[in-house]
């Protein structure tokens, strides 16, 4: 079954590398978002600084969920999904392989290059070390949860703005604790708490979503 | 021997079949039709007429009798349509699907009337229609929820792949009810201490909180008339051409 999962990897990471755009478009239209706020809102350092948490958060979901809707959608198109679920293992292990490969390419480069984005909206930098942290504990929690969407929406007609309307409710805590993780570091306030209600959150979708996207898929 | 215990009773399986949920319904109806126009009407006449007016809100206070019942059965009936969703996935039942998927109007009717009449009730006395309290918060995300089964539910052409996959979705929402709550709790707690909250509740007199009672068992049974109802046009609507359905709607026809 490993040797399954690696194989899904390998296959999703070598068609995405053959068409790079698919990588860049998520994180072009995340600093697109990040630069509309500022624009919208006002340039001034101290609101930027407050409300930076909330707009990376925001729109590091609203990424995740640009990409999201690809990620089963290429292989039930072309009938490959169809095969990869008559494999003689688990649905959940394909939807674990594929969620990893989204995770690889939508959430780790926003982790990357959040530094950046942070410092161009004024967070105070001691910020910065548990805003990274919070994405790296909730992006995955993000894909995770989408992929139930994705998976929901496979095949429908009008799938894109109908899997935001079924996910972005449950994004809610994931959005709350983020955000709000940050906000008490830039106060000098204490993060374990949020980051371990973080973690648990993952901990909870990694053992839900899988199994959940899994019988979605073989509907 | 441990298939023993896990097997169900024979009336979880008779309900199953679309014939006798489609005959115990039909002769359930009269009776929670009946109790809940009883229930209903007695409730809101006792509530808004001779109920004592409350010290501090006067008559406004009234809207309770509305609001209270509503938000109760918001949040009970999403329950109930992921535990009919989930007895359709595991048990491969199609009136299970049928009620989960009847549960999903009403359900978000009773969260717009809790929003809609919260609105009203808050102005008077909390001087605005909106705040960003912890319970109106959830509740606003509850909607969404609903929002979110109904669209997948209409999505999706054939009701057999519809009513699983609003069954998962209802599922997973259902786990998430209770962590968006707290999350939501904690936010608030977090950013906005000054928020008008019902913690200072009086404590309410029988003659207040009985009219309460009986709108609240009333809306319960109003629920369960709808479902019933709903749950038996989707029968005719599935089963039309069935031999049952055909001798059954003779025998409905003599009488």
């Amino acid at each position: 079954m490993i040797k399954f999962m690696l194989t899904i990897i390998h296959r999703d990471l070598l068609l995405l590398v053959r068409q790079p755009s698919e990588i860049l478009n998520p994180l072009v239209f995340f600093l697109l978002v990040i630069a509309l706020f500022p624009l919208g809102i006002s340039p001034e350092a101290t609101l930027l600084s407050k409300t930076a948490a909330g707009m990376i958060w925001v729109a590091a979901m609203l990424a995740t969920l640009l990409s999201l809707e690809l990620l089963f959608k290429l292989d039930h198109d072309d009938g490959s999904l169809e095969q990869l679920l008559l494999a003689p293992y688990p649905s959940w292990s394909l939807v674990l392989a594929k969620v990893f490969v989204h995770w690889l390419v939508s959430g780790l480069p926003l982790i990357l290059i959040s530094p950046v984005i942070a410092s161009m909206l004024f967070l105070p930098s001691q910020a910065v070390p548990v805003l990274m942290l919070s994405l790296l504990l909730g992006t995955p929690t993000l894909s995770l949860l989408g992929a139930i969407g994705a998976a929901l929406v496979t095949g429908v007609r009008g799938g894109g703005i109908l899997l935001t309307l079924l996910i972005l409710p449950l994004y809610v805590p994931v959005l709350i604790f983020g955000t709000s993780s940050v906000v008490a570091a830039a106060q000098g306030l204490a993060v374990s708490g949020h980051m371990a209600l973080l973690g648990a959150m993952l901990v909870l979708a990694l053992m839900v979503a899988p199994w959940a996207a899994g019988s979605a898929l073989k509907l | 021997m441990t298939q023993s215990i896990w097997r169900m009773p024979r009336w979880f399986h008779q309900m199953g079949s679309p014939k006798w949920f489609y005959d115990i319904a039909g002769r359930l109806q009269p009776w929670f039709a009946l109790a809940t126009a009883v229930l209903l009407i007695w409730g809101s006449v006792w509530g808004l007429a001779f109920a004592p007016a409350d010290y501090q809100q006067g008559n406004s206070f009234r809207i309770m009798y509305v609001h209270v019942p509503a938000a109760i059965l918001a949040q009970s009936v999403f329950l109930g349509m992921a535990v009919a969703g989930a007895v359709g996935i595991v048990w491969k039942m199609k009136v299970a699907f049928m009620v989960a998927r009847s549960c999903i109007g009403m359900g978000a009717s009773f969260t717009l009337i809790a929003l809609i009449t919260g609105a009203i009730w808050g102005k008077p006395t909390w001087g605005a229609y909106w705040v960003w309290d912890a319970r109106l918060t959830s509740t606003l995300v509850l909607l969404f929820l609903y929002a979110g089964v109904m669209a997948l539910n209409q999505a999706i052409s054939e009701r057999q792949v519809a009513g699983k996959a609003s069954a998962i979705l209802a599922i997973v929402g259902t786990i998430n009810i209770p962590i968006i709550k707290y999350s939501v709790e904690w936010w608030n707690t977090l950013h906005q201490t000054s928020t008008f909250t019902l913690t200072a509740k009086p404590s309410m007199p029988a003659d207040m909180y009985l009219p309460l009672l009986l709108m609240v068992l009333g809306c319960y049974c109003l629920f369960a008339l709808v479902v019933m109802m709903r749950t038996r046009t989707q029968i005719l609507e599935t089963q039309s051409g069935s031999v049952w359905l055909m001798q059954h709607m003779d025998i409905q026809g003599a009488k």
